[in-house]
């Protein structure tokens, strides 16, 4: 029988990766995801793992560099102007393709900014904050429930791959607490990883973990294959959720924490005879490009919600190419967008047309 | 006929890349002897860094993961932590150590982390061209202190030894030298030493040696020894700054 608890967000991250067999967890204070720290710092020694309060962002993720490159199941986890300080590795890392699980729990900047919910970190985490042709995996649950999944899900993917796969969430999924339902291990596989640093034993060729080439032929091979795993993973690991698309005036896109406000919407804007579907990009990278054009026939015009100042709506723009109006609306600063607000844009989209 | 002298198995058949009368070499080649005495290649990994040794990985037989600038004690860190029961070394440059990796030195040290570091001072940074290091003498000609290090504006060498001795978490820490043969003997002892005091799980072992730069110094080899022997050992006296008695061979 399945296990069913009440708990916060972010416990259930670092709960979610222990059932995903990581064993070391390296990680530096920063609201609003501590409590992910708090949880390993207590649950690490307990089960034979590691637990390292790092003297910095930038000394975790290097920690991270070290476990993956020898082996292990390893996981940082950060918020936004921790995330920006890891830049440096992730770029590093993704040259020496080592995998790894990389939690961005957003509060909203520029700067220092503020501790509430954000998504305004979406262009660094799809786009690459670190320099170099690199993606990470970039995932976006927007439930306490879909956490834990996909936070194991992360560890597969990463291995599979040997690619960094980030949790985008924000503060509002970091603090809420929501029933979650654990499985047993039937979701966790395991790999094996013959080049990992574990000591040669003298019994094989020694195993080297780098990023750098100075060959252009060969840095240029590196390039190729990379884009080439990329052109895999975005065959296979995009994910995305269509709820009433069906017959829609208008379709929205969101993610996270802001697509739970707009299926509220979805229902307010029935009563009043607008019918709004959503499309929710699970994975932000690969961008669900394909679960957007498949309804391109059907709305008027689509709208992108999001907690910034306009990103995921560019993406948005680049599948629709053109074909259909693509408006946004946006609040930042820790502010949401409320339901009526949603409602009146979609009015003011339709201009007093609905079907 | 008797081999009375061999290249050792923990170093590959690559040549070196290093300037000539650079003593990264003899450096490297004490390394591999201490992992050949000690049996312990197999179970070694070592920690690249960013300078002139970026590319020990071409050199050493262990396994080695190569680390962003300054960053080599964070990663050795996670691969210790990982495999305690594995030898994990660092080996950098004093531009690595003592500027971009200040904090990750210093806390690796006083965290304890069973790891040792090799670093290599040759109070310049190398591989970029000669530019001023942490650890550059005060009056001393760089590309980046062209008329001399003036302390007025640019502040003061940094002594690594002696500041990581006032922490708890390092077991050993000793300074050496490779201006000689009394001295390169000298500083083999000390990174095997390093080593056993890893083996043993005493704590952090760091071992310095003070290294020349003829190309960016603009000396002869043999005029940079002298160099050496002149200016920098005043300044960066020799000696074992902590673990002086420690016999790792015993335990503390």
């Amino acid at each position: 029988m399945a296990e069913r608890y009440l708990m916060k967000g972010n416990e259930v991250i670092a709960e979610a990766a222990v059932r995903a067999g990581c064993r070391h967890y390296f990680g530096y204070p920063i609201t609003p995801q501590t409590e992910i720290a708090h949880y390993m710092a207590k649950k690490m020694p307990a089960i034979g793992g590691v637990f390292v309060q790092a003297e910095s962002e930038v000394a975790a993720i290097n920690m991270v560099y070290g476990a993956a490159g020898a082996g292990a199941r390893v996981m940082t986890s950060s918020s936004s102007p921790g995330i920006s300080l890891k830049q440096e590795c992730i770029s590093y890392m993704s040259c020496a393709e080592l995998p790894a699980v990389i939690v961005n729990i957003m509060r909203c900047g520029p700067g220092l900014g503020g501790i509430l919910a954000a998504q305004a970190d979406y262009f660094q985490a799809v786009k690459g904050g670190g320099h170099g042709d690199y993606h990470m995996v970039v995932l976006a649950p927007n439930s306490v429930q879909e956490l834990y999944e996909l936070t194991v899900e992360a560890f597969n993917i990463a291995d599979r791959y040997r690619n960094i796969v980030m949790i985008l969430g924000d503060g509002m999924l970091g603090q809420m607490m929501e029933a979650v339902e654990f499985f047993g291990t039937e979701n966790v596989e395991t790999t094996e990883k013959p080049w990992a640093t574990t000591g040669s034993k003298l019994a094989r060729e020694r195993n080297i973990i780098t990023s750098i080439d100075t060959v252009p032929e060969r840095l240029e091979a590196i390039n190729n294959r990379l884009q080439a795993k990329y052109r895999e993973i975005k065959e296979r690991e995009t994910r995305a959720e269509a709820y009433r698309c069906e017959g829609a005036d208008v379709i929205i896109t969101a993610f996270g924490t802001v697509s739970r406000i707009v299926k509220n919407v979805i229902d307010d804007a029935e009563k009043e005879g607008i019918r709004v579907g959503l499309i929710r990009p699970i994975s932000l990278w690969p961008f669900p490009v394909d679960a957007i054009r498949a309804h391109i026939p059907t709305p008027k015009a689509f709208l992108s919600v999001e907690l910034n100042a306009g990103q995921m709506v560019e993406d948005v723009r680049l599948a629709v190419n053109g074909e259909k109006p693509v408006h946004f609306l946006g609040r930042t600063g820790g502010m949401a967008p409320t339901q009526a607000e949603i409602v009146a844009k979609i009015k003011e989209i339709l201009g007093g047309q609905t079907s | 006929m008797k081999t009375v002298f061999k290249k050792p198995h923990a170093l590959t058949d690559t040549p070196f890349h290093f300037c000539p009368g650079c003593t990264h070499g003899i450096i490297h080649r004490l390394v591999a002897e201490v992992l050949d005495e000690l049996g312990i290649e197999g179970d070694t990994i070592g920690v690249a860094p960013v300078g002139c040794a970026y590319n020990n990985y071409e050199y050493f037989n262990c396994d080695v993961q190569q680390a962003a600038h300054g960053r080599a004690p964070a990663v050795a860190t996670g691969i210790k932590r990982v495999h305690p029961d594995k030898f994990v070394f660092t080996y950098q440059g004093d531009g690595d150590l003592a500027a971009i990796g200040t904090a990750e030195i210093v806390h690796a040290a006083a965290r304890g982390e069973r790891i040792t570091t090799i670093f290599v001072n040759n109070a310049i940074y190398g591989m970029t061209s000669g530019q001023m290091a942490p650890t550059t003498l005060v009056g001393q000609v760089t590309t980046t202190s062209p008329s001399g290090r003036d302390a007025e504006t640019q502040g003061y060498p940094i002594n690594v030894c002696e500041l990581l001795a006032t922490l708890d978490g390092p077991a050993y820490i000793e300074r050496v030298s490779s201006d000689n043969v009394k001295n390169i003997n000298a500083a083999k002892r000390a990174i095997k030493k390093a080593f056993l005091v890893q083996k043993a799980g005493l704590g952090f072992s760091i071992v310095e040696v003070l290294s020349t730069c003829p190309t960016n110094w603009g000396l002869s080899p043999l005029e940079s020894m002298k160099w050496l022997e002149d200016n920098m050992m005043p300044r960066y006296p020799l000696g074992v700054f902590k673990g002086k008695d420690l016999n790792p061979e015993v335990g503390r």
